[in-house]
């Protein structure tokens, strides 16, 4: 009797995953605009999401304060897909069947994108996503206003083989498409630099991994061969606490051996006490302690919204900032919120971003932006240690990868195409 | 007598011949320049202005060093001027970094931190080191011997002969011959100095002289040769050495597992009761622990080193009242029917993270290792972490303590008469409802102290229950469901075996293999690995 259960925890638990709660639900009013939002606000990815949400909720606010768009109020409408990808696509088309709402901002992880990526084509309707992904990918109806990698991974790579003189590097990544994309890119990056194979360690973990001994153990056994070496690091959220940890008691320094991470930002260091990681890197293309006058009210206006000076702001937030910003702005240059209106004159719409300048919504439906990389520090904000001299444009289709590497996109009329293959001539060119 | 072995060992190092009373300090107006040029637009600048500030070989160099690697010294935004900062309120406290002096204090806004970089921090440490080498204090000696062993710097050399000469602490002595070796290696020595270096390095700690001998393992001639087979023989210790690592961080994650399984061994195993709640349990153990050490934190910091031993009874209260709450208010209701039990404890489990998470937030709370928790220390090459070592101390005694109560106690002879023939039981006049309320209170208050051993290696957040709930259930159907050495044995083989697969089949691959290797012995052996004999268990 005592065996059975575990078989049942297994169906019962996937089962019971689906169970979630939908918030506020929509009250009908038709002088406002809806806006959907569609994060994780229960589940692994709530520690992430929720912040976005509460992201939206403000900037939302801030711009009823300003009058709205068009003569009308903005009205937020959120649900709870809770960590659950399939939940994703059917809240999605819940917010856009039942709730008619104009546009929706949300999804963290690739997995969640792919999710409601057919829905949103399906319906016609628009995505702003507001997180560095993997790239390989470009909808007509989908606004990626977070790091391509080569606006993240590339740069930072470059920065420590310039500034820091890495030969050896371990690509260390949680097991999923975003870690496994990225490292493909970065392993035909270095490659093409001239670092050998045996230079390059490449380890995979499970979500929420939690012990790390062995893995910290192999990357200093790797570090051992007399090369500099770092690790570039694209380990999702829950595992990275103790992954630091873990680095810090073994006694693992930033000076000896670096690491550098793509998705660790203030949020994630909330949760850690930094005096031992101060060093370690991380590339965005913002952090909190950009010095920029735009940057140091948009945080004390969220402060202000949160009711919590401790609160801290970080690059998926800018990157929501951003997306939002652009789609106001579309829609007023197109006098509604028809989503193909809206599709057509959002690209070459500029808006000032967090770090002074200001990023253009590009033909390809990504943006762009500067890329920084920082330090940590001791208080568990970043030092900009540098920053890319100009603007990079998103690159959705990587050019170090055989299956893409022809490959643009190119949104606009008469082209709309968001494949198009330069060698053959054709739209819808995908090898893969 | 220090002061002069320190100002003979920056003659040395630079090589200037001045009389020592020029040399022991440059005038103030000399240093103020090449303090402001620390502020450079780029950290090339920086780097230079380091180097020139060495080049004086002034005593004050080397503190005013340590404060640009602390991220001490700021620069005013208007003038342009250098000062050590500390933070006061929203301003910053200012001292002249060439006097001395106190300044006024400058607003934080109106500053810049002049910032550092990881390849500045190296230089600083490796400048730092040169400067230490002969310091009366045998930490800074220790460290300054530990930077010139990062740095290799052939120009030390000489200063690590003086600095060898001198020294009377035999194992600082060994670093600094270590660190020698290291730069002989680096530096273009005769063959026979480089040779020696390769034994000398060899006798040290073997993963460093990997890194040091691997460059020079395609070398021609003799030192190639010394390299190779010197190489070679550390390859083989370290093989042996490999199955040890595998054994103790088996031991380690067995621990861990243990830790989040036992309380479940007595909930599920000995009750009978499918708690899904039960990571939820020692979410609330390591909330408890993040409660306390904030109270600490603002009433009583001295004491934060004792905040875990504070932490254990109260975590233990706060979830065995909340084990005992939901046993009276649901679960015996459900006795006999396992499949609503599972569901209203996966419900409950629910309702408890998200209490939590509208409580303190969905972020991450910070959690801090007291000092003796933290760092590492060395077994051979293996590197240990005193945090992973008391859990392992910690579970075996929480075991060692849980089975004392269940054979020692009237409480435990009670639940274990209840739980063998709760009828008999009842017959001689023990309370049943009552041994239940209190036996699911104890399950839950040791995965609330588990929660506070954890709290310690991994995230704080609403979710960190859901972590532990399978592996939980694996240890204990494994171990043999109603066995708590059962428990023991299942939690230290999986760990075990985990550890021996991850480094041949990955990590991803390694949890798949140890998760069918289950699922076939329990095919073989559907009670476990210890399974209760006896009718009682059939009822």
């Amino acid at each position: 009797m005592f065996t059975l259960p575990a078989r049942f925890i297994g169906t019962l638990a996937a089962a019971a995953i689906g169970a979630s709660l939908a918030m506020s639900p929509a009250s009908a009013a038709d002088d406002t605009i809806k806006v959907g939002i569609l994060h994780s606000l229960s589940g692994t990815m709530a520690i992430s999401e929720t912040t976005l949400k509460d992201t939206m909720l403000f900037l939302i606010e801030e711009q009823n304060k300003k009058g709205g768009i068009l003569g009308k109020k903005l009205e937020a409408v959120v649900v709870d897909p809770a960590s659950d990808w399939p939940l994703f696509a059917e809240k999605a088309r819940q917010l856009i069947e039942q709730d008619k709402v104009a546009a929706v901002f949300g999804c963290w992880t690739s997995s969640s994108r792919k999710s409601v990526l057919p829905v949103f084509e399906e319906l016609n309707s628009l995505l702003f996503y507001p997180v560095q992904y993997e790239g390989e990918e470009s909808s007509r109806n989908v606004f990626y206003t977070g790091a391509a990698p080569n606006q993240q991974a590339i740069p930072a790579v470059d920065y420590l083989a310039k500034e820091e003189g890495v030969e050896r590097w371990v690509l260390a990544g949680t097991d999923y498409v975003y870690p496994q994309t990225t490292n493909k890119i970065l392993k035909a990056y270095l490659n093409a630099k001239g670092v050998k194979d045996e230079d390059i360690m490449i380890n995979y973990t499970p979500f929420g991994h939690s012990d790390w001994q062995t893995i910290v153990s192999d990357i200093k056994k790797f570090g051992s061969a007399g090369k500099k070496t770092a690790v570039v690091s694209t380990i999702n959220g829950d595992a990275n606490v103790p992954f630091y940890k873990e680095l810090a008691n073994q006694g693992i320094k930033a000076e000896d051996i670096p690491v550098v991470a793509f998705s660790v930002g203030e949020e994630e260091l909330a949760g850690l006490d930094t005096k031992p990681l101060v060093g370690h890197l991380a590339a965005w293309n913002y952090f909190q302690s950009v010095d920029a006058d735009v940057n140091a009210d948009f945080i004390k206006e969220w402060h202000t919204y949160i009711k919590n000076d401790k609160r801290v702001t970080n690059d998926p937030m800018e990157a929501t900032f951003i997306g939002f910003n652009m789609w106001v702005k579309a829609v007023e240059a197109a006098g509604t919120t028809d989503s193909g209106a809206v599709i057509d004159s959002i690209v070459g719409v500029s808006v000032p971003n967090l770090s002074g300048g200001s990023s253009t919504m590009m033909p390809n439906h990504h943006i762009t932006k500067p890329v920084l990389i920082g330090e940590v520090q001791d208080d568990g904000q970043f030092d900009i240690v540098y920053q890319t001299p100009g603007l990079v444009v998103g690159d959705e289709w990587s050019d170090y990868l055989p299956g893409s590497k022809d490959l643009i996109s190119d949104w606009r009329k008469p082209m709309a195409c968001g494949n198009f293959n330069v060698a053959s001539g054709k739209c819808g060119g995908v090898t893969n | 007598m220090q002061f002069i072995r320190l100002l003979s060992a920056i003659f040395l190092m630079l090589g200037i011949l001045h009389h020592a009373a020029n040399a022991q300090t440059v005038d103030d107006a000399t240093l103020r320049p090449l303090v402001q040029a620390l502020a450079g637009e780029n950290f090339d600048n920086t780097t230079k202005a380091i180097s020139d500030l060495v080049k004086t070989g002034d005593p004050r160099v080397s503190s005013l060093l340590n404060a640009l690697g602390g991220g001490d010294l700021y620069v005013s935004k208007a003038d342009k001027t250098v000062f050590l900062g500390k933070r006061q309120g929203s301003d910053y406290a200012a001292t002249d970094p060439v006097t001395g002096a106190t300044l006024a204090p400058v607003p934080r806004s109106a500053a810049e931190k002049i910032k550092v970089n990881n390849r500045l921090r190296r230089e600083i440490s490796a400048a730092i080191g040169g400067l230490t080498l002969m310091s009366e204090n045998a930490g800074e000696r220790r460290s300054a011997a530990e930077a010139i062993l990062k740095s290799r710097d052939p120009e030390s050399i000489p200063l690590l002969d003086r600095a060898i000469a001198a020294e009377n602490d035999p194992s600082i002595k060994a670093l600094m011959s270590q660190a020698k070796a290291a730069a002989v290696l680096n530096s273009g020595s005769p063959d026979d100095a480089k040779i020696a270096a390769i034994a000398e390095v060899s006798g040290g700690n073997s993963r460093d002289a990997l890194g040091l001998l691997t460059p020079l393992e395609g070398a021609e001639g003799p030192v190639g040769d010394a390299a190779r087979a010197a190489i070679s023989s550390i390859n083989s210790e370290l093989a042996i050495w490999n199955a040890v690592q595998n054994i103790v961080y088996g031991l380690s994650l067995g621990s861990v597992l243990l830790l989040a399984a036992i309380g479940l061994a007595i909930t599920f195993g000995v009750m009978g009761v499918i708690n899904m709640a039960h990571g939820e349990m020692v979410m609330i153990g390591a909330y408890t622990t993040f409660v306390v050490q904030q109270i600490i934190r603002t009433t009583a910091p001295g004491i934060f080193d004792y905040s875990l031993l504070i932490a254990l009874p109260a975590a233990f209260m706060a979830s065995g009242a909340i084990g005992v709450l939901i046993e009276r208010s649901v679960i015996r209701f459900l006795y006999g029917r396992p499949l609503e039990t599972l569901l209203a404890t996966w419900g409950i489990s629910l309702v408890l993270q998200q209490a939590i998470r509208s409580w303190f937030g969905a972020s991450n709370v910070q959690v801090g290792n007291p000092s003796w928790m933290a760092g590492s220390f060395d077994l051979g090459p293996l590197t240990l972490t005193w945090s992973r070592l008391w859990i392992i101390v910690f579970a075996l005694s929480v075991f060692a303590i849980l089975q004392l109560v269940l054979k020692k106690t009237m409480l435990g002879l009670r639940m274990r008469a209840v739980t063998q023939n709760r009828r008999m039981a009842a017959s001689m006049g023990i309370r049943t409802p009552w041994v239940d309320a209190l036996t699911f209170g104890l399950g839950s208050g040791i995965a609330g102290i588990a929660g506070v051993a954890l709290s310690q290696i991994d995230n704080v957040s609403p979710n960190l229950g859901q972590g532990y709930i399978i592996d939980s259930f694996m240890v204990v159907v494994f171990g043999g469901v109603g066995n708590l050495w059962g428990t023991l044995v299942g939690a230290m083989s999986l760990g075990i075996a985990n550890k021996f697969l991850e480094p041949f089949a990955g990590a991803v691959l390694g949890k798949i293999l140890v998760l069918v290797l289950i699922i076939l012995f329990i095919q073989k052996r559907p009670r476990g690995l210890f399974a209760l004999k006896g009718r009682a268990i059939e009822a």
